[in-house]
């Protein structure tokens, strides 16, 4: 029995669809059915962050889960064990993530644990399940999961890291776009890994950094910041932050005349927060994603997957951030199948040299030593209004850097002993 | 007014008078017993778990503003110097976990008795901006100083898997051993907070919050006697910041933020200031009611403001206050 | 380091002179319901935010932005008479920190609120079409609309100087905020004035929040940036004193906007770090009345 959701986007009111995707899936996951209860289903527990600033995300990236969970129980589930999804909100909290984890380890009985929109969410989480034995697969950009310090056999990690998705998007940058570079850079953990990634695919490029400005997490008001960078007169602004940051950033850089002067680079695009930051002020911005739509021209399995969510949710398409929901559930589900069953130490196995999976967006290959989801990144151009053929028709693929683990850190390099 | 006085003046039955009477002479144990069924009552041990942490990080605060009557706006830095101080021994020094609760209790007797000593020069609102400002410069400190704190991204490798105390064995991965194992600190620690009040120093605090002028006029320093009142506060915060690293095996860094000062506040305006229970009844109360309303909607802090709002406005006395003050006063 | 002109100071310095605007709107409504109601209004930060919201949807219904601009104070008013009524009157007999944890889950509420009525997502809203575009100072350009801010911010400060010192109003205002007692020996309804003067505090912050929105964007979550920015300005300059909170305002503005040039990543612990050492060393602030602190 799977969970059934409201057709959520009939209500034109974003709150609704988070209200309903969120409260309904909560109520559906806590109720045990009594046919479930007979053979004991796999159960997915999927903390993420329902309420706070990506609500919005947050909510796509569940149904996007919950579609992964019908795909892989309609296709005969493992061995007749069909999988069931316990969705619960981490606030974007690191310590209220642990409490939920362990609640869904300890009293819920979870086999694994899916989620995390935010690094330091995904870092915590990923503690408690390594103390515990229980696998988990991170959703969020982060370098540092994959590092021999927070790995753990348990670990799985379908979000990029930023060192090849900033990567993808440098090459592009430098060969496309100019030389002399401005960096405008969170002050967090995230930045830092972006503005790293840069600086190593710059180095190869011939690329020259003018300027690095750091900010405030969540800072509001970025024109004090302005000044200095008209005045390196870079050819390219990389705004190396994300969420709010990042939209304020954009509209307050073509206030103040950046972008007749620069062009500007995001170094993670959120389809969301183009939504939220209009046409305008993302207009020819190009940034690095983990999925659009438009993906389905390339790959059979994303018309596969978009089709799907369409059929199930009255149209639309899934972001890339609700993607990560997909492929984060759906990939371990099938490793399950795979290794016959879903202990950690026979997920771990299963994974043998690399476990290939084509599931929503190509070819994806899971990595030995860190469990990383090699996958493609997308180059995308934010369209201006004029260029919109539909509402949803927000990004044009500038270009595909297609899944090549050559383009990851080394094993070696991140501590793993081969 | 405390359980004693208000017993003092009940109209009730001589019955109640003399449960309430005991329950009151021996309140440590009183509420150790309650604790100890917890985690059998709550749908799960690690809501209990927080319960007991944030019980005792309210009763800390408590001191301060129920007992004293001085309200903090910073207490999370007590709390996460507690939480850091023990989770750098173990992540970073190797320190086993007795050690360690020590070291994050140390520090954050250290911090408050800095904080301390620079707030108490001034009264009312501007004590509770200076203990704010002060806080928010430590969070930034820990954020920014990242090869020690792990700053941003939180300090990770808190683990602590198993106590050996001589022949017993507390598996600390297994729920509720870890719960009744913490319930003994907690218990340690209210028997201390108890003889606090009990002793001389807690007349002059609950002094202080009566009538400043009047406690003054009897001799007594007062700076030096809330300085006092502050780090004691430390001590226990801290400690309930350790258990919380060992807990969630963690730290991160929202626990040094305002937002962990404002719902120790709350915690502890609902279950009822200047009551020995009460914390622990605004804790169980704040964090079921949260666990509760966001598993209906995500909207669960409409909820939380409006109970505030009422608690403040109708019952200022919390809701243990509240109980006391009907079945006793 | 690229050379630095004098076009690139005045531009550094004006655009902390703007910041600094806002910090004094937003704080202005703070200090006057402190000085002359010794409330401290914790929701603050959250009217704001519903101002700007209010604003927004005005402005979606309207078209016009001006007409919004003047919906915003009278509907914040509205709501600002409210809460004094039922919710902070109640408990002015008891001590101070009633009514401040009293607004502290008013803002909690006020926040969800405007969650639920308006989505987590935030609204794209941009200045209006009349105030659009950029003055050109040397190389570089200046959003007009942050010049129209400020000049906003200069009228109505002018305004509500004459207002408290030059009308029969501000007279008893200024009254009873150095003795209450008195005043209402001499007759004269305090609670209606107290009502108004909430009222006012929270349609400024109103005016506060929906003038910030096309700079900052808006969000749910502007109403607890913007609290803390407004608390931050208020004890610097002095609790109650509206001349320091403008001073205070304009002047952090314009430090963090320096802090900002030289490191940024400092400028939001700056302010805090500012507010700790004035609190220490002259806990009245800048032009506060010293009997109020120690």
């Amino acid at each position: 029995m799977t969970e059934t959701i409201l057709a959520a986007p009939r209500f034109s009111r974003r709150t609704a669809l988070q209200v309903g995707a969120g409260g309904i899936a909560l109520g559906m996951s806590a109720w045990r059915s009594a046919a479930q209860a007979q053979i004991s289903s796999i159960k997915v527990g999927f903390p993420v962050p329902l309420t706070g600033p990506y609500g919005s995300e947050a909510a796509d990236q569940v149904r996007c889960a919950q579609l992964a969970i019908e795909d892989f129980n309609r296709t005969g589930g493992l061995k007749g064990r069909l999988a069931e999804l316990l969705v619960r909100d981490d606030k974007l909290n690191p310590a209220e993530a642990v409490t939920r984890t362990l609640e869904l380890i300890e009293k819920d009985r979870a086999d694994f644990i899916v989620g995390s929109l935010s690094g330091a969410v995904q870092l915590a989480v990923n503690e408690a399940c390594k103390a515990r034995g229980v696998t988990y697969n991170a959703l969020s950009l982060s370098d540092r999961i994959n590092e021999a310090t927070d790995f753990s056999p348990t670990t799985y990690h379908e979000g990029m890291a930023p060192y090849f998705s900033v990567g993808a998007l440098g090459r592009y940058v430098f060969a496309n776009m100019g030389k002399k570079v401005a960096y405008l850079i969170a002050d967090y953990e995230f930045g830092y890994e972006m503005r790293r990634a840069f600086q190593v695919v710059g180095d190869q490029m011939g690329a020259q950094a003018v300027l690095d400005v750091k900010h405030p997490l969540g800072m509001q008001d970025f024109s004090s910041l302005f000044p200095k960078i008209l005045n390196a007169k870079p050819d390219i602004l990389c705004l190396l932050n994300f969420g709010r940051d990042q939209l304020n950033a954009l509209k307050q850089a073509g206030e103040f005349g950046l972008k007749d002067r620069m062009k500007i680079v995001v170094g993670a695009l959120s389809s969301t927060q183009r939504i939220a930051g209009g046409t305008d002020a993302y207009s020819d911005v190009i940034g690095a994603s983990n999925y659009y739509w438009a993906a389905e021209d390339m790959y059979p399995s994303s018309k596969a997957f978009n089709a799907a969510y369409a059929a199930k949710y009255g149209g639309g398409a899934p972001s890339d951030y609700g993607s990560y929901g997909y492929g984060g559930v759906r990939s371990m589900l099938e490793l399950a199948r795979k290794a016959g069953s879903v202990e950690a130490s026979s997920l771990t196995a299963a994974v043998g040299p690399g476990f290939k999976f084509d599931l929503y967006k190509g070819p994806e290959t899971i990595r030995a030593c860190d469990h990383q989801s090699v996958q493609a990144v997308f180059i995308l151009r934010s369209k201006a209004e004029a260029q919109m053929k539909s509402p949803k028709d927000t990004f044009e693929i500038v270009t595909v850097a297609e899944s090549d683990e050559s383009k990851l850190r080394t094993c070696a390099e991140l501590g793993h002993k081969t | 007014m405390t359980e004693a006085v208000q017993i003092a003046n009940s109209h009730s039955g001589s019955a109640t008078l003399a449960v309430a009477h005991s329950i009151e002479k021996h309140r440590v144990a009183a509420v150790v017993m309650v604790l100890a069924i917890l985690p059998v009552v709550l749908p799960y041990p690690a809501l209990a778990i927080n319960i007991l942490i944030f019980g005792l990080f309210a009763t800390g605060f408590n001191l301060l503003f129920g007992y004293t009557g001085l309200l903090s706006l910073g207490h999370a830095a007590l709390f996460g110097a507690g939480a850091y101080g023990c989770g750098i021994a173990i992540a970073k020094l190797g320190l086993d976990l007795f050690s360690a609760v020590l070291c994050g209790v140390a520090l954050a007797l250290l911090v408050s008795a800095v904080i301390g000593a620079l707030a108490i020069r001034t009264r009312g609102v501007y004590f509770g901006m200076v203990t704010l400002a002060l806080a928010q410069c430590l969070y930034f400190i820990f954020y920014q100083w990242v090869s020690v704190t792990g700053g941003e991204s939180g300090l990770r490798g808190v683990s602590v898997k198993r106590i050996d105390l001589g022949p017993l064995h507390v598996d600390l991965l297994n729920p509720m051993q870890k719960y009744y194992f913490f319930l003994l600190f907690v218990a340690v620690a209210l028997a201390g907070f108890s003889r606090i009040l009990r002793s001389p120093f807690g007349a002059v605090i609950e002094g202080i919050r009566e009538n400043e002028n009047r406690a003054r006029a009897s001799g007594y320093s007062l700076d030096v006697m809330k300085w006092m009142s502050f780090v004691l506060s430390g001590a226990f915060c801290g400690l309930a910041g350790a258990l919380n690293a060992i807990h969630l095996g963690i730290v991160s860094i929202e626990t040094l933020f305002y937002t962990t000062s404002g719902t120790v506040v709350m915690m502890t305006l609902l279950g009822g200031m200047g009551t020995f229970f009460g914390p622990f009844v605004g804790a169980a109360l704040f964090l079921a009611l949260e666990d509760v309303a966001s598993n209906w909607t995500t909207h669960w802090q409409l909820v939380a403001g409006l109970i505030f709002i009422a608690c403040v406005r109708f019952f200022p006395k919390g809701v243990w206050g509240s109980v006391l003050a009907r079945t006793v006063g | 380091m690229a050379d630095i002109s004098f076009g690139l100071i005045a531009l550094q310095v004006l655009t902390g002179l703007a910041l600094g605007c806002i910090f004094v709107l937003v704080a202005t409504g703070l200090t006057l319901i402190f000085g002359m109601l010794n409330v401290v209004n914790f929701a603050h930060g959250a009217f704001c935010a519903a101002g700007a919201y209010i604003g927004v949807f005005a402005f979606g219904y309207t078209g016009n932005f001006w007409i919004s601009l003047v919906v915003v104070p009278v509907v914040m008013a509205v709501l600002g008479m409210f809460t004094e009524r039922y919710l902070l009157r109640p408990l002015y007999g008891r001590d101070m920190s009633y009514p401040l944890l009293l607004t502290f889950g008013l803002g909690y509420v006020v926040i969800e609120l405007i969650r639920i009525l308006f989505g987590t997502d935030g609204i794209p809203f941009s200045a209006p079409a009349a105030l659009k575009g950029s003055m050109f100072l040397g190389d570089f350009s200046f959003p007009r609309y942050r010049l129209f801010v400020m000049g906003f911010t200069a009228v109505m400060l002018v305004g509500l100087w004459l207002f408290i010192e030059k009308t029969p109003f501000g007279l008893i205002v200024r009254a009873g905020a150095r003795d209450a007692e008195i005043v209402k020996v001499l007759g004269i309804d305090t609670s209606k004035v107290w009502l108004l003067i909430f009222a006012l505090g929270t349609a400024i912050a109103g005016i506060a929040g929906f003038l910030a929105a096309p700079m900052r964007g808006v969000i749910p979550e502007m109403g607890v940036t913007v609290l803390i920015e407004a608390f931050v300005i208020t004890v610097i300059g002095g609790m109650g004193s509206l001349p320091g909170a403008i001073i205070a305002g304009l002047l952090m503005g314009v430090v963090v906007s320096i802090t900002s040039y030289f490191a940024a990543d400092f400028s939001s612990i700056v302010m805090f770090a500012i507010m700790a050492v004035i609190l220490i060393v002259r806990p009245q602030g800048l032009l506060g009345r010293p009997e109020a602190a120690r």
